[in-house]
């Protein structure tokens, strides 16, 4: 009962805040031109900031060499920051040059908006490697995400010019993010996380042993770390940190800023297009996929850690490994599916931990990555579905597919086909490749199957721009490092790249009026197909690694619902 | 050339606003607000030095003391981390069996099951009001003092971390531990 009402009052919390949000996300990122307004004065400051060239129309193409440039130039600074740390400031603890292929990993990883960590900040990273090469990614690549998103969309509603990315940047990162990441770090520092850049306090226990307590700038952190989908722990196990979520409270704003973005990226979409009964469709889609996944993950997470079976250890409440107690029961596997569904990828409860058919779930919301997904990259996702979706339900009454007005032909389709096909191809060929070879199996921190899972997520994690981990790999070696960071970088450009290929493509043609031959997609028939074309694609993709990862460990060792083992 | 120098504009410009004016207004906020939990929640003896953190669990073996959950990483604030085995782990079932001989539990008296599984960040605080009482009656014999006063006390300081969301209770152990200690 408990359970149900706490998922509620998260995700029904954040689905109506996310509409207001989306309204002003409208408002901030697709302003109309009337001169003296707020948005006009915001735009001239922009200008100011930005340059002339701040000013000028793009095209899709321009637009994605701008973004590509900037998004190279991010690469480039924060690696310089990480890689100089030790001559550096802001290190108090004196932390030490780090391994080139880690940097290599780190800057793809925060880069690309994934936050895959193959380190433990505490003992890696000085203040200022984290201040200004982290946490700056983590506002300038969700802001990527959030003006590509903006851009696909003018190119749905027909407009030739996509608008200008720096423009887009700047709207993202300044009105968007950093507002609300003031409000909820503000919020954090209440609820008791640390914000100093004092170094590691030393501390005498009462026992008398000498216990180092690592702390640092955390509230800041952790509000844009949970805001943008980048989900990068300042500590080493991330949200089970007391630091970075010390209380039940902290714990709720978190859950909901993990969502509220992703969320409201949909209706900014529906704005920006004009469609909002169509949004509305499509977040009804995604959220029936959230509340599959938490209720799968919430109903397998009740049963007792195994490895206790026939122990004198009391055994009436759930898996507890890996899991704080302040946090409640409900947390570990809804958070766990907030996370995936979403790109964040912070944990609050160790997801190698978790019940084998639990961690299953977090999986899937990394394979299918759109059920809200990453800030702006989300809902792009999203779009790759719905024009596959479109295309099969054309193909099948025999009309032809339209979408927003507009005919989807072969072209846009062979350019959501490559999208979705990549993701898999780095998930299913990564796996393969390290599943293979010492790279990967001499990594494992758990045997049989387990072990299969962790290389299994490892990749599903960099594929989907996640970042979350079976954090018993010891992933950080060469091998790990080079292939995660190039798959992050690939996984991120590509579905950025040909789904507004696919949007300038689009916006050239002729719309078609709508006529009583349209398929409609703003009806529940629509959203079924959707779904349907959701479930088929993932699961004749993925169901073979799924059985050879959590479905066999779960039939090996867990017990069926009616206490027998299987 | 132009893409390049509007981008070389935006990273300064990102970098004064989002990196150093943030960072400097959450600080200046959390130190002027709340300068205790802005340091980290530490704990201080009458002489001033440091004996923890409130968040933070350290280890504790004597018997006059509560001792907390196990930690994955002996209780280490400056490299935390979990076990990350999965729970069908046999490692888990090796590690069980040791708390169980130290707590000495037995089917008439089972262990708590957050005693015997390690929290993720390795440094969770608490342990539940019922895994104190579970406790109480070793630490009151060690300290010569009757269980009662000790199970007391442990009903004094538990509270509900989440209100009516989470009825089980918890107790800090660390400040449970000081309470006993300073009575």
């Amino acid at each position: 009962m408990n359970a149900i009402l706490f998922v509620a009052l998260i995700v029904g919390g954040a689905a109506i805040l996310s509409w207001p949000l989306g309204r002003y996300m409208k408002w901030a990122m697709d302003p109309t031109p009337t001169p003296g307004s707020l948005a006009n004065r915001f735009a001239r400051l922009f200008h100011f900031f930005g340059g002339r060239f701040t000013g000028e129309s793009q095209n899709w193409k321009h637009y994605i060499v701008s973004m590509l440039i900037f998004n190279v130039l991010m690469f480039v600074v924060s690696f310089g920051f990480m890689a100089f740390q030790h001559h550096l400031p802001l290190n108090p603890d004196g932390q030490k040059a780090v391994e080139g292929s880690l940097i290599f990993n780190t800057a793809a990883s925060f880069t690309s908006n994934t936050n895959l960590q193959h380190y433990s900040g505490e003992s890696t990273f000085s203040y200022l490697s984290q201040l200004a090469a982290l946490m700056w990614l983590q506002f300038v690549s969700a802001a990527t995400g959030i003006a590509a998103l903006a851009a696909m969309a003018r190119g749905l509603a027909g407009r030739k010019d996509l608008g200008n990315f720096f423009l887009d940047l700047q709207r993202a990162t300044f009105l968007v993010l950093l507002p609300l990441a003031i409000i909820v770090a503000l919020l954090f520092a209440l609820g008791g996380m640390p914000m100093t850049l004092a170094g590691a306090a030393h501390a005498t226990t009462l026992e008398g042993i000498e216990q180092i307590i690592s702390r640092g700038p955390v509230a800041a952190f952790v509000a844009i770390k949970q805001l943008g989908t980048n989900g990068g722990g300042f500590f080493g196990p991330n949200c089970t940190h007391p630091f970075e979520n010390p209380t039940f409270w902290t714990n709720a704003v978190a859950m909901v800023s993990i969502i509220l973005i992703p969320m409201a990226c949909v209706w900014m979409f529906g704005r920006i297009v004009g469609r909002l009964r169509h949004a509305a469709v499509v977040f009804g889609v995604m959220l029936v996929f959230l509340l599959a996944k938490a209720t799968g993950a919430v109903w397998f997470e009740q049963a007792p850690t195994q490895a206790f079976a026939g122990l004198p250890i009391e055994q009436n409440v759930g898996n507890l490994e890996g899991k704080e107690l302040r946090f409640g029961a409900t947390t570990g596997p809804l958070w766990a599916v907030l996370t995936t569904s979403t790109s964040n990828g912070s944990v609050s409860a160790m997801h190698d931990s978790l019940n084998p058919m639990t961690g299953l779930m977090p999986m899937i919301g990394m394979w299918l990555n759109a059920t809200f997904g990453g800030v702006g990259v989300g809902m792009i996702n999203m779009f790759i579905y719905i024009v596959l979706a479109v295309f099969v339900a054309g193909m099948m009454v025999g009309r032809t597919p339209e979408y927003l007005n507009r005919r989807i032909e072969a072209h846009e389709v062979k350019l959501a086909v490559i999208a979705l096909l990549a993701h898999a191809l780095f998930i299913l060929g990564g796996t393969a490749l390290f599943a293979a070879t010492p790279w990967g199996r001499d990594t494992l921190n758990n045997t049989g199957a387990h072990g299969f899972s962790e290389m299994l997520y490892e990749f599903s994690s960099a594929a989907a721009n996640n970042g979350s981990g079976f954090e018993g790999l010891g992933d950080n070696t060469g091998p790990w490092n080079i292939a995660t960071g190039l798959v992050m970088l690939l996984a991120r450009f590509i579905p950025i790249i040909l789904p507004l290929a696919i949007a300038g493509s689009l916006a050239a043609k002729k719309p078609t009026p709508q006529s009583a031959g349209t398929l409609g997609v703003e009806n529940a028939t629509f959203g079924i197909m959707l779904v349907a074309t959701i479930i088929f694609i993932g699961a004749l993709t993925f169901f073979p690694v799924a059985a050879l990862g959590p479905i066999a460990e779960h039939l090996q060792f867990m017990r069926s619902p009616f206490g027998e083992k299987l | 050339m132009k893409p390049l120098i509007a981008s070389i504009r935006l990273v300064i410009v990102t970098l004064l606003i989002c990196v150093a004016g943030y960072t400097a207004l959450i600080l200046g906020f959390a130190q002027l607000v709340t300068p205790g939990t802005a340091e980290g929640s530490l704990i201080k003896d009458t002489d001033g030095k440091i004996v923890g953190s409130h968040l933070i669990a350290q280890s504790f073996t004597n018997a006059v003391y509560f001792w907390p959950r196990p930690s994955a990483v002996g209780y280490n604030a400056a490299a935390a981390g979990g076990s990350n085995k999965s729970p069908t782990s046999t490692n888990l079932t090796e590690r069980a069996r040791q708390l169980i001989e130290q707590y000495g539990a037995s089917v008439e008296k089972p262990l708590p099951a957050n005693l015997a599984a390690a929290s993720g960040g390795g440094l969770d605080p608490h342990i539940t009001e019922h895994a104190a009482l579970y406790q109480a009656n070793r630490v009151a014999k060690a300290r010569n003092i009757p269980p009662s006063q000790v199970g007391m006390l442990i009903k004094q300081q538990a509270f509900a971390p989440g209100g009516a969301l989470t009825p089980d209770r918890l107790v800090n152990v660390l400040e449970l531990n000081l309470a006993l200690d300073n009575p």
